[in-house]
């Protein structure tokens, strides 16, 4: 038998896995959308299409905060809210200029990445130098400022330009003009302009960016960072631009997920990205496995789906959803069952092994 | 005057908010999770207070006693059934089941009781005392007096009694602590006790004020008051009084002088103001990082 470098056995096992959420998600796409062409799904599946696809580039974001940045983040759908409304003015702003929708759709998507982003950078100069539990609560605190601030944005455009104002609403549109934001009523007769395969090719999209930032010097910087502070500044590493990289990263996709969800419906209220949202984005994340993509892709499709499959039972659905969610967390920590399923992994491992 | 009045309305409100942030901060300092269900115990609290004293007739003492038994007795269940097969477990995931206990109330109080807001009937009178110029409600008092007791009551049991000292050793050091013959898991299921006794004081006070009792009641103030003992520095039993205080009268004055609309954010932008400033809050303790 030839030696392998063990290193390399570890990076060939990664890649292997890596190879398999794109497999798997391209597969999962490909029968969906045969199902839909043949309509075989119904239509509550199919409403479900693209949220299932933005939430799962908001938590792949936010599992590289999370599980590879090591900072807990409660403000995932704060950066939604921001990507989500950017992109819904810039399509009603463009409107009339860009007719393709696809266009549209693409240079508001692009539109909320940046303005999320840019967030990102503005929050985390500051913040990242707090840790643990420091850090959660100013991200659970940002979400709260952005949500309350977007409540009291009135934004409309008419020939004469762009109106804005604040708490009240005191813009005056001459006739023709259009309200982009309503204060608490949010963006109201969105063009839907997003569907699933655009949903698709943002996952496809993010995964490459998340996959290329961890395997690159800068991923393992984040990771060294995570792993032990003081020993990743004493080799030379700048944890607070590092981290930043991370967050930044993170917060974009979570734009880009937000941007799509918003041009998936014709009206879109401010309290939709609440503290709620945020912690449904942990939890898919940590189920999924913190640094685990194709986990998080996999529990955000089940737990998205589960509430609307327990639908029969009615009344009972969000209970027995926090059931799930407290057993599960439970099991996966009791020791009997984690050996168990070392062991169940160990023999399907050592026989892919013993084949190859 | 008016500055007066918002002081002490702030003082009010900052007291409800105090109350429930000890709960919190009690359950940090010494299991070191983040108890996000703490809201929720709050809204049981309400729901029983309520149905005591408008179905059962009950006068209000006895309705808060009620309240008080069963939100302790909640406090130890979920500790038991939901907290303790983690004690070893990540912190995350400790977070994420407290998020799964917090939604299991939330909606079994829906089911239970539905989700239509209950009005609570006013249980204080509505007089109020004048001072000069100044009019402050029976209520306002009631709240300040009621905080002010509830943290002499546990700063003295904290620092002068054995029990308190066993708290204060396991949250110094678990093992250590059980070594000198501490029962580590009576003492956290003392904690989650009186931090849930303390959330049923808060409802009666907070239904007082706010008079509407629902199942999502206690979300709000529960992340209120979470800001609020990390404002004073998470983990510390003044630092909860004194954050829980501040959040309060800052939340009043920007409601009063700034927008109402704009509250929120300005509490929040503060907290994350004294956070960049003070980045383990007013009281926190700074940890200094060995190698």
């Amino acid at each position: 038998m030839k030696k392998k470098n063990p290193f390399g056995r570890i990076l060939e096992r990664d890649q292997g896995r890596r190879a398999l959420s794109f497999i798997l998600i391209t597969a999962l796409y490909l029968i969906m959308e045969a199902m839909m062409r043949s309509g075989n799904l119904s239509s509550l599946f199919q409403s479900l299409l693209v949220p299932v696809c933005c939430y799962i580039v908001a938590a792949i974001g936010l599992n590289l905060n999370v599980g590879v940045s090591g900072e807990l983040n409660l403000g995932q759908a704060g950066f939604m809210s921001v990507g989500a409304f950017t992109a819904v003015c810039v399509s009603g702003y463009l409107s009339a200029s860009v007719p393709s929708g696809i266009l549209r759709l693409v240079l508001a998507i692009l539109a909320g990445i940046l303005s999320a982003a840019l967030f990102g950078i503005i929050i985390g100069i500051p913040v990242l130098k707090l840790q643990g539990d420091y850090l959660a609560i100013v991200t659970l605190a940002f979400g709260q400022i952005i949500k309350s601030l977007i409540t009291n944005m009135y934004l409309g455009f008419d020939e004469n330009g762009i109106q804005f104002s604040f708490v009240e609403n005191k813009t005056s549109l001459a006739p023709g003009g259009k309200m982009l934001l309503n204060g608490p009523m949010g963006a109201t007769g969105t063009e839907k302009i997003s569907n699933f395969t655009a949903g698709f090719i943002l996952i496809v999209l993010s995964l490459l960016v998340v996959y290329n930032l961890i395997y690159s010097r800068s991923g393992r910087a984040i990771q060294a960072c995570r792993d032990n502070r003081i020993a990743a500044e004493s080799i030379g590493i700048n944890i607070t631009s590092t981290k930043l990289l991370a967050f930044t990263v993170s917060s974009s996709l979570a734009g880009a997920a937000g941007a799509l969800y918003g041009l998936n419906y014709s009206t879109l209220v401010p309290a939709k990205f609440d503290f709620n949202t945020s912690i449904l984005i942990l939890v898919y994340v940590v189920l999924g496995g913190l640094g685990n993509m194709t986990g998080t892709m996999a529990a955000t499709i089940i737990l998205v789906l589960l509430p609307e499959l327990l639908r029969s039972m009615q009344d009972y659905r969000m209970l027995i959803y926090a059931i799930v969610l407290i057993l599960i967390m439970i099991l996966t920590n009791n020791d009997t069952v984690r050996t168990n399923m070392t062991r169940v992994k160990n023999r399907i491992f050592a026989k892919k092994e013993g084949r190859a | 005057m008016d500055f007066l009045s918002y002081l002490i309305n702030g003082l009010s409100l900052g007291s409800v908010y105090a109350i429930i942030a000890l709960g919190y901060t009690m359950v940090y300092g010494i299991a070191k999770m983040l108890n996000f269900a703490h809201g929720d115990v709050i809204m049981v609290g309400a729901y029983v207070v309520f149905f005591a004293i408008s179905s059962f007739h009950m006068p209000l003492a006895v309705g808060l006693l009620l309240s008080i038994a069963v939100c302790t007795v909640l406090g130890i269940t979920i500790e038991r059934l939901a907290y303790k097969p983690l004690r070893q477990a990540s912190s995350l995931s400790v977070l994420i089941t407290a998020i799964g206990v917090s939604y299991f109330l939330q909606n079994a109080a829906q089911l239970f009781w539905s989700s239509s807001t209950k009005v609570f009937p006013s249980v204080l009178s509505n007089g109020a005392l004048q001072l000069g110029g100044l009019s402050i409600s029976y209520l306002t008092l009631v709240t300040i007096g009621t905080c002010i007791l509830v943290m002499a009551c546990l700063m003295l049991f904290i620092n002068h009694t054995s029990t308190g000292r066993a708290m204060r050793a396991c949250s110094e050091d678990k093992g250590a602590a059980t070594l000198m013959g501490i029962n580590v898991n009576l003492i956290i299921s003392i904690t989650f006790a009186i931090g849930s006794g303390l959330a049923a004081i808060a409802s009666v006070l907070l239904c007082a004020a706010y008079p509407s009792v629902y199942p999502t009641l206690g979300a709000m103030p529960g992340i209120k008051a979470f800001t609020a003992a990390v404002f004073g520095g998470i983990g510390s039993i003044p630092g909860a009084f004194l954050g829980g205080l501040l959040l309060g009268i800052i939340e009043i004055f920007a409601k009063a002088y700034i927008s109402t609309q704009l509250s929120d954010a300005i509490v929040f932008a503060v907290l994350i103001i004294v956070l960049l400033i003070r980045p383990t809050g007013l009281l926190g303790r700074r940890i200094r990082e060995k190698v």
